[in-house]
């Protein structure tokens, strides 16, 4: 009972290769993902992320019902700014990583990831607190245009001043006479842009995109690039590297969240893993021998079974084997080394600074 | 998409290829297989003098997101290794059935072959998966 994004016709027509993934029919690859890959990292790439959810908190106790809610601080952001943060349960366990847009004080958009929507939006509206939560998943898709070449592009297309936009900020305004939340925000590492449209508009953006983007050479990128490039960037992604037993401390993002902000669910339980210590940290790694790790290899010190694997891939830009593994917190610093076991042989791996990549000045 | 199945290879329902060379028999995966897989970056065989079983696994191929078993199409001792694809497993999607080839194997029981599909079979197994 797989859904469809209102894009769906157009990667057939670009002769996409569809792939399941969380009960939605989306494109894995175009070309090929090492070239979708690469065109996002030299030039620019377009991703259809319409399956990804929108829950929408409103009224006066919006951004105090929504504070409650979510680990980092949205009280210090200002209109027109993003924020990227956990919800997490009263044990610390993450339901989801989210961003949050801030339109207004009465007015946050929540973006959900698409696993999660009807999850997410549940477990939101059981902390309203007397907001006004919505689920307007339905009523969204969205376009990702990523990649160095991004900006030139797009601003061929809108009269909003990109070059005034900062990271992490967005703005209401058209793009190709389409009405969208233009947000400088995206999962690649690349500069690039997240396009949040009506769903009857988005088909006819997504060709406009195409069509205009010929100069700079745009290709259209799938779920797998996208993996390979949040994964060089070391972004973590829910459900592989995080999910309800697994807390943002653990998880590496502790910088998201701000225990001294005030009371938030799961606050009380990780203050007290703080206090406690960490029983494992999720950490980025290389192999030092041939191999590529994956999700659930175990990871091993002297032959004994220490953590685990949540991601790896061979690097397509740094032509390296690399990977986010659980590992216990002595084994954590870096420079720290271990063995991932791939069927059955011990390869050696090194802890390394993430991201993996660095973008190109 | 009018794929390539060459008439004078036999292939498995696994989609590896298997060619008579004298008295060994060369292994690879078909152009069907590759094209499934995408980019091919990694590859694992297995060592001159190691066995191999009919059905079961001799090693792995890898693209950038998933990791897929190779199944040796006869029994029999590896002779030779196309060891080059290590460094260059993108040959294997570039040419599948001759540069691309991966093992050479001596037999235990040359009449295994005859039991695999021929390529007109093997088209028509093909076209059911799509």
């Amino acid at each position: 009972m797989s859904q469809r994004t209102p894009l769906y016709d157009n990667h057939v027509r670009a002769g996409a290769r569809m792939v399941d993934f969380a009960g939605w029919e989306m494109p894995v690859q175009y070309a090929g993902i090492l070239a979708e890959h690469e065109a996002v990292r030299t030039r620019v790439g377009l991703f259809d992320v319409s399956h990804m959810g929108e829950v929408v908190f409103r009224g006066p106790k919006a951004l105090e019902a929504l504070g409650r809610a979510f680990t980092n601080d949205v009280a210090r952001t200002a209109d027109g700014q993003a924020q990227y943060g956990c919800l997490c349960r009263d044990s610390g366990g993450i339901v989801d990583d989210v961003v949050v847009y801030r339109r207004g004080a009465q007015d946050l958009l929540v973006c959900v990831n698409a696993a999660n929507r009807q999850k997410d939006f549940e477990w939101l509206a059981g902390h309203a607190g007397g907001a006004d939560v919505r689920n307007e998943s339905d009523d969204w898709a969205q376009l990702a245009v990523q990649g160095p070449l991004a900006a030139q592009l797009l601003q061929r297309l809108t009269k909003v001043n990109l070059s005034a936009l900062k990271t992490y900020r967005f703005s209401q305004g058209e793009v190709a006479g389409v009405p969208c939340l233009v947000a400088r925000t995206g999962y690649t590492g690349e500069d690039g842009f997240e396009l949040f449209c009506p769903p009857d508009r988005a088909s006819k953006l997504w060709d406009t995109l195409l069509d205009a983007g010929q100069p700079e050479k745009i290709a259209p990128c799938g779920l797998g690039a996208r993996d390979s490039l949040r994964l060089e960037m070391a972004y973590r992604l829910y459900g592989s590297d995080m999910d309800d037993t697994t807390t943002p401390l653990e998880a590496g993002l502790a910088w998201v969240v701000k225990l001294d902000k005030g009371e938030f669910v799961g606050r009380d339980a990780l203050v007290r893993q703080k206090e406690q210590g960490l029983a494992r940290k999720l950490v980025g790694f290389v192999l030092t021998e041939k191999g590529i790790p994956r999700h659930g290899y175990r990871v091993l010190q002297d032959g004994t079974p220490v953590g685990t694997v949540t991601s790896g891939t061979l690097s397509p830009s740094v032509d390296l084997p690399v990977g986010l593994a659980y590992v216990p917190p002595a084994l954590a610093a870096e420079g720290s080394t271990f063995s991932v076991e791939i069927r059955g042989r011990a390869a050696a791996a090194k802890v390394v600074k993430t991201p993996f990549y660095t973008r190109k000045p | 998409m009018a794929m390539e199945f060459p008439d004078d290879l036999k292939y498995t329902r696994d989609h590896e290829w298997a060619r008579s060379k004298g008295t060994r028999i060369v292994v690879g995966i078909t152009a069907f297989a590759q094209d499934q897989l995408g980019d091919i970056v990694y590859v694992e065989l297995p060592d001159v003098g190691d066995a191999v079983k009919r059905g079961e696994s001799f090693g792995v191929v890898e693209s950038t997101k998933a990791v897929s078993e190779l199944f040796a199409p006869i029994t029999g001792k590896v002779v030779e290794v196309n060891d080059p694809l290590s460094d260059a497993p993108e040959t294997i999607n570039e040419d599948p059935y001759e540069e691309g080839w991966m093992i050479a194997v001596e037999p235990s029981d040359p009449k295994e072959l005859q039991e695999l599909m021929d390529a007109k079979a093997y088209r028509a197994f093909v076209e059911e998966q799509e």
